[in-house]
């Protein structure tokens, strides 16, 4: 049960009932779908640029709370990052919640997505975590369909 | 003090269930996932370790002691499920992998055998995609058109529909016997006559049916009826294509290679008589003999009355679940077996399957591989509970008390 409320921390239920940034980007600069066709968690990542800076980015879809809080809180965190601060981030929560980094010993710049490390305990969960990360990336790199399976 | 319902003594046969004994997270394992797969007990499991101990040989080929002895347990396990769905003649059940392969050996051979430009397939709204994809491969393979029998909102086939859908264009018919993701029990023998009429045979995804009932496939007179070893107690890997004699007979064989031939040469291979003609290769020995000792297994309990404790433990998990505010049943069919599924408002199955899980709960949280039947009910995914005849009353009060935690936690 500890562990349960570690993976349904308050922030977490919080932001799937308010996700912020829950919104389309009229003519987006990028945007990319993200589907886990396991669970038949479907979203879609817009991403304003300015420059190299993400100027602005939102997220529409369905999904569960796990995938839906990892959307709210990855746009908040890479607005107004440039695009290669938003690449490292990816990297860093999916070594994070693949088991590659533990945030508590090993330096990252993951400051608040950190309550996602407690996925790894829940292994059919990890994919829901990371979906939008994988379609910002996907966004970024000018792809437009991602799949976490 | 358990109660025993329907002279159904069911802690006695949970015990022979090994897999049923243990706790998961702490807490002792509800299994409640039997339409994705269903337990093994121990005498499936003392069969196949036996052959694979002490009888394990290729089968048709050997002149050997043991060629002959696993050649002979195989087609014994035949029989079985000749016995089992009261097919009128062994040689037409053909042994498979599993339902997936044995629906896409029916589409494919019958397909084509028998259908053409123009003509029409008509498959069921509420279909598993292992009963939808392979007839829209055909299709498209042959010029057909798919055409979809619709449901109503509490997912039951709209039978007038059907009716006005069967024409001299209609080639072939297929549906699920039950619905994995709704539960819902269609009326086939009613609809296998209507299509009869026309002459066109219909072909039954029996992957639900066949553990939850008995079935007499020339009751229904099913032309072709399909199901997985998995879900009835046996192992994976196992399963039949039963087939009338009329249709095997006529349509190409699927798979072809060894032990399916009478002779070949470079010029042309004839084909070996039913059932070897679609049993191309070494098959799933172990398995089918698995299979076999699942029937044997069935036989030995009463099915009828292990059939009506299923069902009022469907009963009453509908009346405990549907008690919950905020719980939605999904799938309100007059006639069920075995599944429930439910939405919980503003919470996404995956987080119930996942909450679930943590009290030992086993359920699938997703889209049942029926993404039409989510589409229809407008929702992204189910949580599915789904029961067998070892499943308990207290069971399914843990499993309402724990979707009732999922609520509290959302709140
Ligand atoms: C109705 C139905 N049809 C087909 C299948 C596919 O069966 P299998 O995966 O054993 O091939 C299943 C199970 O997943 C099912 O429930």
């Amino acid at each position: 049960m500890s562990e349960l409320s570690e993976l349904y921390q308050e922030t977490i239920l919080e932001h799937n009932k308010n996700p912020r940034n829950f919104r389309e980007i009229e003519d987006a600069d990028r945007s990319a779908d993200g589907n886990n066709p396991l669970c038949g968690d479907a979203l879609r990542v817009y991403v304003d640029l300015e420059g190299d800076v993400v100027k602005d980015v939102a997220f529409k879809g369905s999904g569960c709370a796990i995938s839906k809080a990892s959307a709210s809180m990855m746009t908040q965190t890479v607005k107004g990052k440039t695009k290669e601060e938003a690449e490292k981030l990816f990297e860093e929560f999916h070594s994070m919640v693949t088991g590659g980094l533990d945030v508590e010993t090993e330096e990252n710049d993951l400051g608040r997505l950190k309550i996602f490390a407690g996925v790894i305990e829940f292994p059919a969960r990890v994919k829901c975590a990371s979906l939008s990360w994988h379609t910002l990336n996907a966004a970024l790199h000018g792809e437009e369909v991602v799949s976490t399976e | 003090m358990k109660a025993v319902m329907s002279g159904w003594d069911v802690e006695k046969i949970r015990q022979d269930f090994p897999v049923l004994s243990q706790t998961v997270n702490g807490k002792p394992l509800v299994y409640l996932d039997n339409a994705a797969s269903s337990q093994v007990p121990q005498s499936v499991i003392d069969r196949t370790s036996k052959y694979l101990a002490e009888e394990h040989s290729n089968i048709h080929r050997g002149v050997h002691y043991l060629s002959q002895h696993a050649t002979t347990a195989y087609e014994a396990a035949r029989e079985k499920v000749k016995r089992f769905i009261n097919a009128p003649d062994v040689d037409c059940c053909i042994f498979v992998r599993g339902t997936t392969e044995g629906i896409n050996l029916v589409a494919h051979a019958y397909g084509k055998g028998f259908i053409n430009e123009g003509d029409e397939i008509l498959v069921s709204e509420m279909e598993h995609h292992s009963n939808i994809i392979p007839w829209q491969v055909v299709a498209e393979e042959r010029g057909a058109k798919l055409r979809v029998i619709p449901m109503n909102r509490k997912g039951e086939l709209i039978v007038e529909e059907y009716d006005k859908l069967l024409s001299e264009r209609t080639k072939i018919v297929a549906m699920a016997h039950v619905s994995n993701a709704l539960g819902t029990v269609n009326p086939v023998k009613e609809m296998i006559a209507s299509a009869h009429k026309l002459g066109v045979p219909v072909c039954l995804d029996a992957a639900q049916s066949v553990p939850h009932f008995p079935v007499d496939v020339q009751d229904i007179d099913a032309d072709f009826f399909v199901f997985s070893g998995h879900k009835m107690f046996g192992p994976t890997g196992s399963g039949i294509v039963y087939g009338k004699r009329e249709w095997l007979d006529k349509m190409p064989p699927y798979q072809t290679g060894g032990s399916q031939i009478r002779t070949v040469s470079f010029e042309k291979t004839t084909y070996a008589p039913l059932p070897a003609k679609y049993e191309a290769g070494t098959p799933a020995i172990a398995a089918g003999i698995g299979l076999g000792a699942a029937i044997d297994y069935i036989n030995s309990i009463d099915f009828e009355a292990a059939a009506r404790h299923e069902h009022e433990l469907l009963e009453y998990a509908t009346e405990r679940l549907s008690d919950i505010p905020g719980v939605t049943i999904v799938g309100t069919a007059a006639e069920k077996a075995s599944v429930l599924s439910l939405t919980i408002e503003g919470i996404h199955p995956h987080d119930i399957g996942t909450i679930l899980d943590q009290d030992g709960i086993a359920v699938r949280a997703g889209h049942h591989c029926a993404q039409p039947v989510m589409k229809f009910f407008e929702v992204p995914a189910t949580a599915r509970a789904s029961f067998a005849f070892y499943n308990t009353r207290e069971e399914v009060d843990k499993l309402a008390d724990s979707v009732q935690k999922v609520i509290e936690i959302f709140a």
